[in-house]
């Protein structure tokens, strides 16, 4: 039977290798985490604590502001030391709450699990609200927006994204493999939420044994397991929609307007957590990776932990490490400092030797087609690309440069080296802002 | 042959007519004032006066909401010609050049990390700040380079702006394409400038950078009139700048600089005396 | 953490594949094509070649230092010109002609645009034609392939297109070469330019590019399909004043023109659609000309043709985007 996927997208080397036998591991506990106030699509949360304060595990110490915003919990107990800003993945200092951890692990009293069937579909969303889930695949959106649909949309289908698609990571196949009973229950409890019928869990077939783990898993359950071809960007939001359904999200528009709510594997077992413990998100597992490390793993590391602390985790770099990436090598951001944490998004850490970094400078475009091609949304990325470096605000716009999901295939395939992502995205921001403007 | 000659005539004489009744017909009722205004504008359309081009400008001065003194590329020329046609005296503004106030160019400035992608300020600048570890200091990608519509802008060997005074005509618009306000805009008669945009204290200047500004106001006691010194960096004051020249050789960072006269005093980075960054 | 890390926007990897390496595979294609013009027309076949080949690099060199920009040819595709224009030239071409020709094809056919990517014509294609309107002795005077014979003592001949088109044109009948034995033109046994001798061996380079990926098969396989249902159209009205399709595919450059010409990437849509659309295009000009234009090879100019048409082409065949129905496509904006 061929299997369903999308039209476009590119086969880079995965690279998974390296991490995809290696259990989970526990990270230990830094001398200090820096905990952003910011770690999620929305506003970022208030600080509640002040310094000096003792905090116990999992106690809130940033209050949700406004609907699209989560609370940040304190990932351990021990002292406030500072709150100030602090170098964020972002590339710029961010405002931070510092604790020192007084390695007690108390937990904050007062955290109080549920059985998920005494609950109603609002109370559960507020629950997740409360815990500070946010959507794990590495876009942050807060979960319990994602699961509050307008009464006039219908949502029929909710699709858990185990496809883990960006090359060397390997969190969310390890996940699968150990703790796929939790995935389950969350995927239930999501379920249960959203009142839908079809739960498809979506698994690319390089992850074999996470497919069968996975289908033993769901055999009694109304979820079924549905292996996809390897490509990328499979576990994009929209190409999932439309390997899965075939359907197209609109254009402009949200997943759920056409019916479909996708929410990652490791959202699914945060849920779980969240739900029957009452813990709130204050860990997450991070792929520690890239030929940069000397002994690359798969932690569970608590949120705030700085990279420097996974790096000597794994055995510290190989050689001179040339370029440090937060996410995959696809989409994630390459960072100036290992002083930087971990945070609810960040999936992976990777680490390129100064060798791996290629400083081929870009040639002219040769038309060859190829970013047309691969572009999942069908976009001629090189026409935008010209367009934004000649100025052209509003012929981009007509060449739907707002559509970009900046997903890299075209900048990855260009034979000229062109940075056509960086370009698009340049010009997506001048549209924007002329937008604004008329 | 005959023939041809008159069908090729008759379709001349037809499509002329028709062409000239076409323009009587739809002429568009233009004020006579407006038209040459346009023709005494320089016609480079750069907007600097605020009107999306040359065309807009010449109708914005003829309806009078603008004064006919806001081309800078035209100059005092133009604004006169421009009073002439509108039968108005004005006041002539004084010509305005484009200072790039950095000299950090990759020799003496220290960079943060190794940019790669784009060649252009803005987008290296949204990531992590940009490369130069100076918060204020040239990128040196050349986004100004490309902004000036009268090649006035070249780019160094060690990416560094420099600004051609004279091709220069302060329509601003590479202040506006640079995205750490590294250019300011200063009359033509001052040629003595301080040659810094950190605001950083002393110490943290002098960690990236070897002709930094380090705010230590021995310009400011050398001629106190024509220096002011602005959250640790110190700025010539364009309206009593007569004497600044004077604090060129006090300067202990070699970051006033006279840009017209380069022989006040050797180029930055040859001095022994230079502090390591 | 000694030496300052890199920062670029995402992705961070890239595929490896490089314009030079795109440029080098072509060139590996196109060198059976070449070896086997040399083992056919001898010497002289090398001497244009290689005057062609070293000119194209000499000229591109010079215009960039001519326009103060970094010198590019390490990037191959002035190599590649030159090559694709010594095969566009008869083997007998006098040496200041294939000079001549790779000027025009670098300064005229493409540094004049910007260089590599700015051009909207074939390079290659540009001078000969260029040449074939300023020499046409010259560059219509063929010699009959002779193999391991080194060129020497060559017999002049005419192309299997050239004799087809006088026979017409005198007797309004085809010539017997014209309808039976075809299979020495699979090889590559007629008098022709150094590239147009082997349909097999182009065949052949063409699939390797497909292979490799350098190229899609859409403008190869429209180019192709529309030349077959062009010629066999008028083959089934007329076949003995028509040739057949198969004498169409084998003679003449439409092999060359097929797979290392019209497939050109600077030169030709980007869109898959306007891939078909733009061989098609390609097929039923060189058919036309070839069947009822002055001259009897019609490949170059129906290429060069369906160049001009390229960015209308690109225009109305953008692809609907994702999750978009209505988009308004195309249009003059």
């Amino acid at each position: 039977m061929k299997l369903p996927t999308f039209p476009g997208g590119i086969h880079p080397l995965d690279n998974k290798a390296t991490t995809a036998t290696k259990a989970l591991v526990n990270c230990s506990l830094p001398n200090e985490l820096i905990v952003p106030m910011l770690q999620h699509i929305g506003a970022p949360a208030a600080c509640c604590v002040t310094v000096g304060q003792q905090v116990a595990k999992g106690e809130q110490i940033g209050t949700a502001v406004g609907p699209v915003s989560v609370p940040i919990h304190a990932p351990t107990s021990g002292e406030v030391i500072a709150i100030e800003p602090r170098l964020h993945p972002v590339g710029r200092p961010l405002p931070a709450v510092v604790i020192r951890p007084d390695g007690d692990e108390r937990w904050h009293k007062g955290l109080q699990g549920y059985d998920p069937d005494s609950l109603n579909p609002d109370e559960l969303r507020q629950l997740l609200q409360q815990a500070g889930i946010v959507g794990l695949g590495g876009a942050t959106f807060p979960t319990h927006i994602k699961l509050s649909p307008p009464p006039d949309r219908r949502i029929d289908t909710l699709i858990i994204n185990g496809v883990e698609c960006e090359p060397y990571l390997t969190g969310d196949h390890r996940l699968m493999l150990e703790e796929g009973s939790k995935i389950v229950d969350g995927i239930l409890i999501l379920r249960q939420i959203l009142g839908v019928n079809q739960v498809i869990l979506a698994i690319e077939n390089n992850k074999p044994d996470a497919i069968d783990a996975m289908r033993k898993l769901c055999l009694k359950t109304p979820i079924e397991v549905q292996p996809l071809p390897v490509k990328y960007p499979q576990g994009a939001e929209k190409q999932l929609i439309e390997a899965i359904t075939g359907r197209q999200v609109p254009s402009g528009k949200l997943p759920m307007d056409c019916g479909a709510v996708v929410q990652n594997v490791g959202t699914a077992a945060a849920v779980s957590t969240a739900v029957r413990q009452g813990r709130p998100l204050i860990e997450r597992i991070t792929t520690v990776t890239g030929t940069g490390v000397r002994n690359p793993q798969n932690l569970r590391a608590v949120i705030g932990t700085p990279l420097s602390h996974l790096i000597e985790q794994c055995g510290g770099f190989s050689d001179d490490p040339g370029k440090i990436i937060l996410g995959g090598p696809m989409m994630g951001n390459s960072q100036i400092s290992l002083e930087v944490p971990v945070i609810r998004g960040t999936s992976g850490l990777l680490v390129l030797r100064h060798q791996d970094v290629s400083i081929k400078k870009p040639g002219p475009c040769i038309r060859c087609g190829q970013c047309v091609k691969v572009c999942p949304i069908h976009l001629q990325p090189t026409v935008i690309a010209l367009c934004a470096r000649l100025g052209l605000i509003e012929r981009a716009d007509s060449y739907n440069a707002l559509d970009c999901i900046e997903c890299g295939c075209c900048t990855y395939q260009c034979p000229a080296t062109l940075p056509l992502v960086q370009s698009i995205r340049e010009i997506k921001g001048a549209i924007m802002e002329h937008k604004r403007k008329h | 042959m005959l023939a041809a000659v008159a069908c090729l005539g008759g379709i001349g004489l037809v499509a002329a007519t028709a062409l000239g009744i076409a323009a009587k017909k739809f002429a568009v009722e233009v004020d006579p004032r407006e038209a040459a205004i346009l023709a005494a504008l320089p016609g480079v359309n750069c907007g600097a006066c605020g009107e999306p081009g040359c065309s807009g400008y010449a109708r914005a001065v003829a309806e009078g909401r603008l004064a006919p003194n806001l081309c800078p590329p035209g100059g005092q020329q133009t604004a006169e010609a421009l009073a002439d046609i509108l039968g108005i005296k004005i006041k002539v503004k004084e010509p305005a050049v484009a200072v790039v106030i950095c000299q950090g160019g990759d020799n003496l400035a220290r960079q943060k990390y190794h940019y790669l992608g784009l060649e252009d300020c803005n987008a290296a600048q949204k990531l992590a700040g940009g490369p130069k570890s100076c918060p204020g200091g040239c990128l040196g990608l050349g986004s100004c380079v490309r902004a000036c519509l009268f090649g006035a802008i070249t780019m160094t060997p060690e990416h560094l702006a420099v600004i051609d005074r004279d091709k220069c005509t302060g329509c601003e618009q590479c202040l506006k394409a640079c995205p750490r306000q590294v250019m300011i805009m200063a009359p033509k008669t001052v040629t003595t400038h301080v040659l810094c945009n950190s605001h950083d204290k002393g110490a943290e200047v002098r960690k990236y950078c070897q002709v930094g500004c380090i705010g230590c106001n021995i310009c400011k006691k050398t001629v106190p009139e024509a220096y002011t010194i602005d959250n640790l960096l110190a700025r010539v004051n364009y309206a009593q700048a007569d004497n600044a020249a004077l604090a060129i050789a006090k300067c202990p960072m070699k970051c006033i600089r006279d840009l017209v006269d380069n022989n006040s005093a050797e180029k930055p980075g040859s001095d022994e005396t230079v502090p390591a960054g | 953490m000694d030496k300052a890390l890199y920062i670029s926007s995402s992705p961070h990897i890239h595929s490896g594949v490089t314009t030079d390496k795109i440029m080098r595979l072509v060139i590996y294609a196109l060198l059976p094509a070449v070896a086997v013009a040399v083992i056919f027309f001898g010497l002289p076949a090398l001497k244009v070649l290689l005057i062609c080949t070293l000119g194209c690099v000499a000229c591109e060199a010079l215009c960039c230092k001519l326009m103060k920009q970094p010198v590019s040819i390490g990037d191959g595709s002035a190599a590649l010109t030159g090559i694709l224009l010594a095969l566009n030239l008869p083997p007998s071409s006098p040496w200041w002609m294939a000079l001549l020709g790779a000027a025009i094809a670098i300064i005229i056919g493409k540094m004049i645009f910007g260089g590599l990517g700015y051009n909207p014509f074939n390079p290659a294609l540009v001078a000969r034609v260029v040449l074939l309107i300023s020499f046409p002795i010259q560059m219509t005077s063929w010699t009959a392939p002779a193999p391991l014979s080194m060129g020497f003592d060559a017999l002049s001949s005419a192309t299997p297109l050239g004799e087809m088109k006088s026979a017409v044109m005198l007797t309004g009948q085809l010539p017997e070469m014209a309808t039976s034995g075809f299979d020495r033109y699979f090889y590559g046994l007629m008098a022709g330019s150094l590239g147009e001798v082997s349909a097999l061996v182009l065949l052949l380079g063409g699939l390797f590019l497909i292979f490799k990926r350098v190229i899609t098969w859409h403008i190869p396989v429209s180019f192709i399909g529309s030349v077959i249902v062009m010629a066999g159209i008028f083959w089934l009205i007329d076949p003995t004043r028509y040739p057949s399709p198969l004498f169409h595919l084998l003679t003449g450059g439409l092999m060359l023109g097929v797979f290392f010409m019209a497939t050109d990437m600077v030169t030709s849509p980007i869109t898959a659609r306007g891939m078909l659309i733009f061989g098609c295009g390609c097929g039923l000009l060189t058919v036309l000309i070839r069947l009822f234009g002055g001259y009897p090879e019609g490949v170059s100019f129906a290429i060069l043709l369906m160049n001009a048409a390229t960015p209308l082409i690109d225009r109305y065949t953008r692809a609907e985007i994702y999750g978009d129905h209505h988009h308004d496509r195309g249009g003059l904006q």
